[in-house]
């Protein structure tokens, strides 16, 4: 297979046009307009649609009205775009709506900076909007994975018929690495049975009304399974120098890149660390975090760029077991490798 | 004598409506006196008459034609409030052959909805919009709409509109007549029999439009709301007479469709092998080269930096891809955030065996330094015995540390001799390769067609030349 060095916005485009994504609506934000322009440099040599929308408000409800019609189709943005998405991505969920969206985070609150954050986690993880919902939400750290999960997230969105975030910062969607490019998706799943596709066939209906109590709470207990199937089936995180390691950092993203540093130093210096990597934060990997205090581990560590968003759910998922310390940065700032050692040593005495 | 049915429903109607819960599927949940039924049966009767009901999306609003989609036996979408026309346009975008309907009332399209509504019609969406204004917030129980009359009283206007306040009504057909794209600007009213059969010319000649893919049509429709007025059905009729015509004439303010060519949209390419031919997959070089023997260097972590403008971000982009076809693990990452601003520019690059932690040098053991300023900042950084390479033609300070091995190469000078200083990244290369011995310089001159793809011969000689001036400076130096 062809290898390309390229940025992960990029290849987050690459995996779009590879999966056979037939349309692009988005509103330019740094650091995600990359994938704009680059959906727009790519897209019409296929002869799939991209558009600028006037606000991300219409992209998302571009993005609906694509999806209802039965097409893969995607947008991108940053912290205030998704912020302006999330009634529009509500409707996707309440009308089983496949969908992707990409969300390279920036600094917040309000305008903030353009810095790489992680400050988006509630308001994607928890699904932002209004209603009982969740969307599928996977975090690559690398170009590679900025392709491979954006594929991903488009058989996810369909399989579940749901929303899917593609959720990294603006380190991951800058930075080059080589790409090693898959092969285009042969087939397209079969959408007839309820997207709307203009002929008699198709004449279904795209709607989240359920006018009678009785029926929108069936309606949200049947999303609740849903969400409990998505659980059960599709966590997925990596483990690296996991097998004897008495002090755990947790982190996704960028971060775990810096972590994969910090390991590195912290081991050369003799001491038992390594590192989980959440590659889906819903499904939150909760069961494996779980058991981590049942083995000798005797420091969790979660990093992250926000104010304890992440370390919440970590302790969450702990149950009480133990309970994690937290190392973090904001505003734009990436901590380092050195940084993370530090915070290490002086917790673990190291 | 046979029997003649008189009235009959039309087909462009669902004959039971199913969406529609409770036992009264047989009937509408509009008011007496409303004018949405009407409405919705000159489209009902236009879409059976051109035979266009199976390819016919009807995309619902949020207002009291919410429920719009009880009724049509057409393809349907309920839209978030005001967003329908941004809605159409995907679908429209999708199925390219179907009549897509945006249905909207005046809060729906005029206020929330307003920028959403302009764009589709200054995009010329192929679509057609049918903008029932009623002057009122009828779903929410009789608010003010932007089209509320002067004077006019609503339960948020209880003294009356008061433009000083809240503005003048808005006139949405002028409004969208100063765009270039709509081909069908129309208004009509519902209050009599003569100003209904007038709206079902507007409804079918905007319906033929959009089956012939003429374009955007906006049929802006005066319609009575006696229950938000809180007056009886032929009050209603009545007030829209004497009191909405004079501030909504009704006219066609524009009917272009006669020079306007049948809108076609792309065909997407889904086909695997094509898909990768447009992306360039044939492109690539699979193959690489071996590991140059004797490396110093196992791991590389490099920091470019320079006057934005230097080919600071390309140097670093084209040493991560020599890197890569020696099988390498590459990384490239460039300054972020506020360094960004203000004329300097830097880039981490890292180049190894193992797989990539950060990918950011927050500690190089080799930097890049093409001016001063940068000089100063990086070399700070260098891990004891890292290399510092810089540009000798501007910068004439010497380094400051000891513990570091240093390599002056007149990186500028060079390229200006050559006749181009554009080619200064391509002697930092060059140099790179000469300090570290991980590439060879007829290795790095062969991946021109790569690294300057799309680029003139001319432009890939100059640029093996500076590759071999850097590498010769620094064999011939050090
Ligand atoms: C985001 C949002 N804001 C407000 C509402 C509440 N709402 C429902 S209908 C409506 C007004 C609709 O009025 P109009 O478009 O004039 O249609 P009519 O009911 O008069 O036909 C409002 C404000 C909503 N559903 N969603």
């Amino acid at each position: 297979m062809p290898k390309m060095l390229m940025k992960g916005n990029h290849a987050a485009v690459y995996g779009a046009a590879l999966a056979g994504c037939e349309a692009y609506y988005g509103y330019p934000i740094t650091p995600a307009s990359e994938i704009a322009e680059a959906a727009s440099a790519i897209f019409p040599k296929l002869g799939r649609t991209f558009l600028q929308a006037e606000s991300e408000v219409a992209a998302i409800n571009m993005v609906y009205g694509a999806a209802g019609a039965g097409k893969r189709v995607m947008t991108g943005s940053s912290g205030p775009g998704i912020s302006l998405k999330q009634e529009g991505i509500s409707y996707c969920a309440g009308s089983e709506l496949p969908c992707v969206i990409v969300d390279i985070m920036r600094g917040g609150p309000g305008l903030g900076n353009i810095g790489p954050e992680q400050g988006d986690y509630y308001q994607v993880v928890k699904g932002g909007g209004h209603g009982n919902y969740r969307n599928i939400v996977l975090a690559p750290n690398s170009a590679q994975e900025m392709c491979d999960l954006t594929m991903l997230a488009f058989e996810l969105a369909d399989k579940y018929r749901n929303p899917v975030f593609v959720l990294t910062d603006g380190v991951i969607g800058q930075m080059m690495e080589a790409v090693e490019l898959p092969e285009p998706v042969e087939k397209l799943p079969d959408k007839s049975s309820w997207a709307v596709m203009g002929n008699a066939e198709t004449k279904n209906l795209i709607n989240s009304i359920y006018l009678g109590h009785d029926d929108l709470e069936a309606w949200n207990r049947y999303l609740g399974e849903k969400y409990a199937t998505i659980e059960k089936n599709e966590v997925r995180f990596e483990e690296y120098m996991m097998e004897d390691a008495e002090i755990v950092a947790i982190g996704y993203g960028s971060t775990s890149r810096v972590l994969q540093s910090a390991v590195d130093i912290v081991r050369g210096k003799g001491v038992k660390m390594g590192m989980l990597r959440l590659i889906t934060l819903f499904p939150f990997p909760k069961e494996r975090i779980n058991v981590l205090p049942d083995r000798n581990v005797r420091g969790i560590l979660t990093v992250e760029m926000s104010n304890g968003q992440l370390v919440d759910d970590v302790n969450l998922a702990l149950r009480g077991k133990m309970i994690s310390d937290l190392y973090n940065r904001m505003g734009g700032n990436v901590p380092s490798a050195l940084e993370i050692v530090e915070k290490v040593s002086e917790l673990y005495g190291v | 004598m046979a029997q003649k049915t008189v009235l009959r429903k039309p087909k462009g109607f669902m004959d039971v409506y199913k969406h529609k819960p409770g036992t009264e599927k047989d009937r509408t949940h509009y008011c007496p006196g409303c004018g949405h039924g009407i409405l919705h049966k000159l489209i009902a009767e236009a879409l059976e008459d051109f035979a266009v009901i199976d390819k016919t999306i009807l995309i619902s609003p949020v207002g009291c034609s919410v429920f719009a989609y009880y009724y049509f036996d057409t393809g349907n979408f309920q839209a978030a409030h005001g967003r329908a026309p941004a809605v159409g346009t995907a679908v429209s975008r999708a199925n390219p052959d179907s009549i897509v309907i945006s249905y909207q009332g005046d809060g729906d399209l005029a206020a929330i909805g307003g920028n959403n509504i302009l764009q589709a019609a200054n995009r010329g969406e192929n679509m057609v919009v049918f903008f029932v204004n009623n002057a009122i917030y009828g779903m929410t129980g009789g608010q003010m709409a932007p089209t509320t009359l002067e004077g006019q009283k609503t339960t948020t206007t209880p003294y009356g509109r008061n433009p000083l306040s809240d503005g003048y009504p808005m006139q949405m057909c002028e409004l969208l007549n100063q765009l270039t794209a709509p081909v069908y600007i129309t208004r009509t009213s519902l209050h009599d029999m003569a100003n209904i059969r007038k709206t079902r010319q507007a409804v079918r000649k905007a319906i033929r439009y959009a089956s012939e893919k003429k374009g955007f049509s906006f049929v802006e429709v005066l319609s009575m709301c006696p229950s938000g007025w809180k007056m009886d059905a032929v009050r209603a009729q009545q007030w829209i007479k004497e009191k909405m015509i004079p501030r909504f004439p009704l006219m066609v303010l524009r009917d272009n469709a006669e020079n306007t060519g049948p809108i076609e949209r792309p065909v997407p390419v889904l086909d695997p092998e094509e898909v990768k031919k447009v992306l360039g997959y044939d492109t690539f070089e699979t193959t690489g080269f071996k590991k140059r023997p004797g490396t110093m260097f196992r791991k590389v972590a490099l920091r470019v930096a320079g006057f934005g403008g230097q080919g600071i971000m390309s140097t670093g982009i084209a040493l991560a891809n020599v890197g890569m076809k020696y099988g390498y693990n590459v990384s490239w990452l460039p300054s972020y955030g506020p360094e960004m601003r203000g004329g300097t520019a830097n880039c981490s690059v890292k180049i190894q065996e193992d797989s990539i932690g950060a990918a950011e040098c927050t500690e190089p053991n080799m930097v890049i330094a093409m001016n001063q300023p940068s000089l100063e900042k990086f070399e700070k950084l260098l891990v004891p015995d890292g290399i510092l390479i810089y540009n000798s033609t501007l910068i004439d300070v010497e380094p400051s540390r000891k513990d570091i091995r240093v390599c002056p190469v007149p990186i500028t000078g060079i390229a200006d001799e050559l006749g181009d200083t554009r080619v200064q990244s391509m002697v930092s290369v060059g140099a790179f390769a000469a300090v570290t011995g991980m590439f060879d310089p007829e290795e790095i001159k062969s991946l021109m067609p790569t690294l300057f793809a799309g680029k003139s011969e001319k432009v890939r000689k100059l640029n093996e030349e500076a590759v071999q001036k850097g590498y010769d400076h620094v064999k011939r130096n050090f």
